[in-house]
């Protein structure tokens, strides 16, 4: 809103952003690791059924083996081998030995090296070219006066275990995927939350109005409060500052105007008591300087004070008419003085968005221009209308501008040729075209018919 | 008119009551806010002049305890502050009017009577002469009971007249007192004024006579 | 030397003779170029629908198709498995240990119900009970026994009209009747018992369904059991001497069953003689030559009694298994 905003700041990263690849960098490692362990876990469980299932398979077989009249008999169970039925339908492989000569199956299945006694042995392998899971377990069967070791060993193929595999990959990458969707939505919310209370200092902040150097009370999180409380230490030093150039200003407007109104007392009351014309106009000279000095100190602090408030405007809603009434009222006895009317012409109201002091400091001094280069009874008229956009014009019956000048007169100290002979710097047409400016409106300066001065404050 | 001056800076207030004195007013000097207490609380004044910059307390305080008083004397605020909001709380806080130092006397003059006016209408202020009634402060004239409209500078002309009838004024003095110090008007605009002011006073009983050479004068016949 | 070549001869001769074919005919397409080599067990008689129909739709192949019973099939096969393309044969369990032990190819691409293939390598497409088949005029005062109970009260009750008249596979020949026996002696006690009765009953043996219906037809048997159904409902000749009847306590029912051999230089030839065989285009309910019951006959309620294409078929073909079984067989159907 404000022209000649200061210098943003520069940023360097993004928290939001370190924050959010921080997550979701840990959210996808995270769900990569998710996915390893549940893929080798769920294959190690379905190995281990596949395992139970060839377990069961061999122990039904081992328990049916029986020593009927010396002769060793496996009575195979249907059950032993249609148990072994998959959704893939695995091709099975068996052998059953008793001691180390096969009793029946397949002839070239390979053994284990080294089984252990009375245990179950697990391995993988391959077996006519295809990748098998073997299970081989042994038995002893007591005699009348023999033991005989029955052993056997069944195979099967791993169609449907690599089916399982497959799917529980597949769906562990499903899930996987579904838990980083929704870890890093959490996480775009855990960092919206996160960052919120800086979002919502740096808009308190925002909001402040430009004189607002009031520490910031709002509560905030711990991590923030050192931030916090160095910005209200640096508030609280801009303000003192402020203050203090604003008491070293008053004090030194004071010093310097108070033997300035002595002076020009004094050159008042010799004045009445001299007689000789040199005398005289030395001493009106002598009052014609300090009331020179005095105005151009004043103006010179309003320029400066606008330079300085023009960077944050305080906007207020401000009546136009009010403000011109105002004025007015205040400047009726300078211009009895001189038998100058003032007179005011309005609309009802005229409301503008703006900065109070700066837009007083323009018109005042804009009148006190009109007031300087009206000849005596004369009027000045005040307008202040809202269409075709809010403005307020002042016209005189004075000289009126210098066609060839009008383009520089609101150059710092620009005065035009019939300023010759009257008092005070050219700062007053400066002061209120930058306050214009600072509003985003204009100042327009022209002629009226009759040849007197007509300026108008566009907002 | 009774002043009470209330500055702290002796040159200011010395060259302040003389030029009120001049113009043949009374004028009371406080240097202090307790002085000035003391003063105001005691005495009786038509108008006073408060310097807003008081070596042992603000002139606002003065201005707080004045009103507090319920005093309703008018306090025409000095004051060196520039600040549009420094004026701006003067006159919120109870002053009158105000003038930046360095002022202009006729300014000062003029914002007086402008406040004095505003006030419940003071008869003490009218001038008699003659058939002529002259309230400055009001700024009316009336001449046989028949109330007349005159200009400011015109006004103010009859005012330094009527104050000294039978005083030579000189032109220059004249003027140095009705033309600011930056009006580039000839010295003989005052002569248009004294013809417009002997038109006005035409049927009253008071004349102003030309002195070739020296003046003019405002004579009662 | 002669010893040596005669030793030579007869061991040629041995292995060439392994195989006695009950048939070998070569149907030829209208423009053959490839010949598709098929061994099957069912007759040619039945079979031919089938043929006919796929060389009219693929005229540029001939089939040369050869009949055997199921065992020999199945050591044939594995003997030299790279002569033949297509090996069809009612032995579900011969078939899968085929498969089992790599014989076989996978067919992709064919839609066939799950419980009807096996590795996508052998497919089922026929289903057929096995059956109790009857002279119709020797039971016209007996009871006709609709299950294997019934034909144990009505053997016992009339001893003298079923001595020696009664007929079953001989489980030692015939591979299909093993597998019919084995799934038998699997699901109850009552076959056993029926074993036994026949057995004291003087029970003939047969290694075919043919040889069977013959003679059930001619008067020479009253009864045969486990005999295939289809077989016998597809003897128009002999409809009006016989009757099938599927047991009503447990039924078996069998699937006929195809591979293709995986040695096979044919195998684009053999996917279509095996889309076909699947997709049952040659049996129209409608027509009047129906040669076997396509897969979609028992649908309504006998899932559970279509033997099952799983490895627990290969328990029964384990050699000390067969054994036991086989003699626990003779000593109960071959009675002094």
């Amino acid at each position: 809103m404000s022209k000649g905003q200061s210098k943003a700041g520069v940023a360097a990263g993004s928290l939001r952003n370190r924050l959010v690849i921080t997550l979701i960098g840990v959210a996808a490692v995270l769900t990569l690791l998710f996915y390893f362990v549940i893929r080798a876990y769920a294959a190690q469980i379905a190995l281990q059924s596949q395992d139970n299932i060839l377990g069961a398979s061999v122990t039904a077989m081992l328990d049916a083996a029986i020593i009927r009249e010396g002769v060793v008999k496996v009575d195979l169970p249907y059950a032993a081998f249609s148990m072994l039925n998959t959704d893939s339908d695995d091709r099975v492989f068996y052998a059953i030995y008793e001691n180390d000569s096969l009793l029946s199956g397949y002839t070239d299945l390979p053994l284990p090296q080294r089984e252990s006694r009375m245990s179950s042995t697990y391995r993988s392998g391959t077996y006519l070219d295809v990748p098998i899971r073997q299970v081989t377990a042994s038995r002893v069967l007591v005699g009348a006066d023999t033991r005989t070791r029955i052993t056997a060993t069944v195979a099967q193929t791993q169609d449907s275990l690599s089916g399982t595999l497959q799917r529980i990959a597949r769906n562990a990458a499903l899930y996987g995927a579904g838990f980083f969707s929704l870890a890093v939505l959490l996480a775009i919310w855990a960092i919206s939350s996160t960052i919120g209370p800086l979002k919502r200092l740096t808009e308190s902040v925002a909001r402040r109005g430009p004189q607002d150097l009031s520490p910031i009370v709002k509560p905030v999180p711990t991590e923030m409060v050192p931030l916090v409380s160095s910005l209200n230490q640096l508030m609280q030093r801009l303000d003192e500052s402020f203050t203090q150039s604003e008491d070293f200003i008053a004090e030194a407007a004071h010093r310097v105007r108070t033997p300035l109104a002595t002076v020009r007392s004094h050159a008042e009351i010799t004045l009445q008591r001299v007689d000789k014309e040199e005398n005289r106009q030395a001493l009106r000279s002598m009052i014609r300087a300090i009331d020179e000095s005095s105005r151009a100190a004043g103006q010179l602090l309003d320029h400066a004070m606008i330079t300085f408030r023009a960077n944050q405007l305080d906007y207020q809603p401000i009546d136009l008419v009010a403000l011109a009434r105002e004025f007015v009222r205040r400047l009726t006895p300078l211009a009895d003085m001189k038998d100058i009317e003032l007179r005011l012409s309005t609309d009802e109201t005229v409301m503008v968005s703006g900065d109070a002091i700066l837009i007083q400091n323009a018109v005042r001094n804009l009148i006190d221009n009109a007031l300087k280069y009206s000849p005596s009874e004369s009027a000045i008229v005040i307008r202040v209308y809202a269409t075709p956009a809010p403005h307020l014009s002042i016209t005189d019956e004075g000289a009126g501008f210098p066609d060839d000048e009008i383009g520089m007169l609101t150059g710092r100290f620009a005065r035009g040729k019939n300023a010759a002979g009257t008092i005070g710097s050219g700062l007053g047409l400066t002061i209120a075209q930058d306050v214009a400016a600072a509003h985003g409106g204009t100042l327009s300066i022209g002629n009226t018919k009759e040849g007197g001065a007509c300026v108008t404050f566009w907002f | 008119m009774k002043f009470l001056l209330i500055e702290d800076n002796v040159e200011l207030a010395q060259a302040v009551s003389t030029r009120l004195v001049l113009d043949g007013h009374v004028v009371d000097h406080a240097e202090s806010f307790v002085d000035a207490i003391a003063f105001s609380d005691n005495g009786d004044y038509d108008l006073i002049l408060l310097d807003i910059m008081l070596p042992d307390g603000d002139g606002r305080d003065f201005l707080a305890h004045h009103r507090a008083q319920k005093r309703d004397t008018p306090v025409i605020v000095l004051t060196a502050r520039s600040q549009v909001s420094d004026r701006i709380s003067v006159l919120d806080l109870g002053a009158d009017d105000y003038v930046t130092k360095p002022f202009d006397h006729a300014e000062l003059q003029a914002r007086c009577r402008a406040v004095l006016r505003r006030k419940s209408g003071s008869a003490e202020t009218v001038t008699r002469l003659g058939d002529v009634e002259f309230d400055p402060v009001a700024g009316q004239l009336s001449v046989a009971g028949e109330p007349l409209v005159l200009r400011n500078r015109e006004l103010r002309l009859l005012e330094l007249l009527i104050n000294s009838p039978g005083k030579v004024f000189s032109k220059q003095k004249l003027f140095d007192r009705l033309f600011s110090y930056d009006d580039d008007a000839s010295e003989n605009a005052i002569e248009v004024y004294i013809a417009r002011l002997r038109k006005h006073l035409d049927k009253s009983s008071l004349t102003i006579t030309t002195l070739r050479g020296l003046g003019y004068r405002l004579d009662n016949e | 030397m002669r010893y040596i070549l005669v030793l030579m001869l007869l061991f040629w001769a041995a292995q060439v003779q392994a195989v006695e074919w009950e048939d070998q005919q070569l149907f030829k397409g209208q423009s053959g170029a490839r010949t598709l080599r098929v061994i099957s067990s069912t007759d040619t008689a039945i079979f031919a629908p089938v043929i006919e129909s796929f060389l009219q739709s693929n005229p540029s192949l001939d089939i040369d198709y050869k009949v055997a019973i199921s065992a020999d099939i199945y050591s044939e096969f594995r003997k030299n498995p790279d002569q033949y393309d297509v090996v069809v044969s009612s032995a579900m369990d011969l078939q899968l240990k085929l498969v089992n032990d790599g014989f076989a190819q996978p067919v992709e691409g064919l839609e066939h119900p799950a419980w009807a293939q096996w590795r996508r390598s052998l497919f089922g497409f026929t289903l057929e009970s096995a059956s109790i088949v009857i002279n119709k005029a020797a039971f016209e005062h007996l009871s006709v026994p609709s299950s294997r109970q019934e034909m144990i009260e009505v053997m016992r009750a009339n001893p003298d009209t079923f001595s020696g008249r009664i007929g079953t596979y001989d489980v030692r020949q015939s591979g299909l009747g093993y597998l019919f026996a084995t799934q038998d002696a699997r699901a109850s006690e009552t076959y056993w018992r029926l074993m036994e009765i026949m057995g004291s009953l003087r029970t003939r043996l047969y290694c075919c369904s043919g040889a069977m219906i013959d003679d059930l037809a001619n008067g020479t048997l009253v009864i045969s059991y486990n005999v295939l159904g289809s077989y016998a409902s597809a003897r128009e000749d002999v409809a009006d001497k016989i009757e099938v009847i599927l047991p009503s306590d447990f039924p078996n029912i069998m699937m006929r069953t195809a591979l293709v051999a995986s040695k096979t230089l044919n195998s684009g030839a053999a996917t279509l003689f095996m889309r076909h065989l699947i997709s049952s285009r040659w049996s129209n309910p409608d027509s009047e030559n129906i040669p076997l019951p396509p897969l979609t006959t028992f649908q309504d309620n006998s899932q559970q009694s279509i033997i099952a294409l799983n490895p627990g078929l290969m328990v029964f073909l384990d050699d000390m298994k067969r054994k036991t079984f086989i003699d626990e067989w003779e000593s109960a159907i071959i009675q002094p």
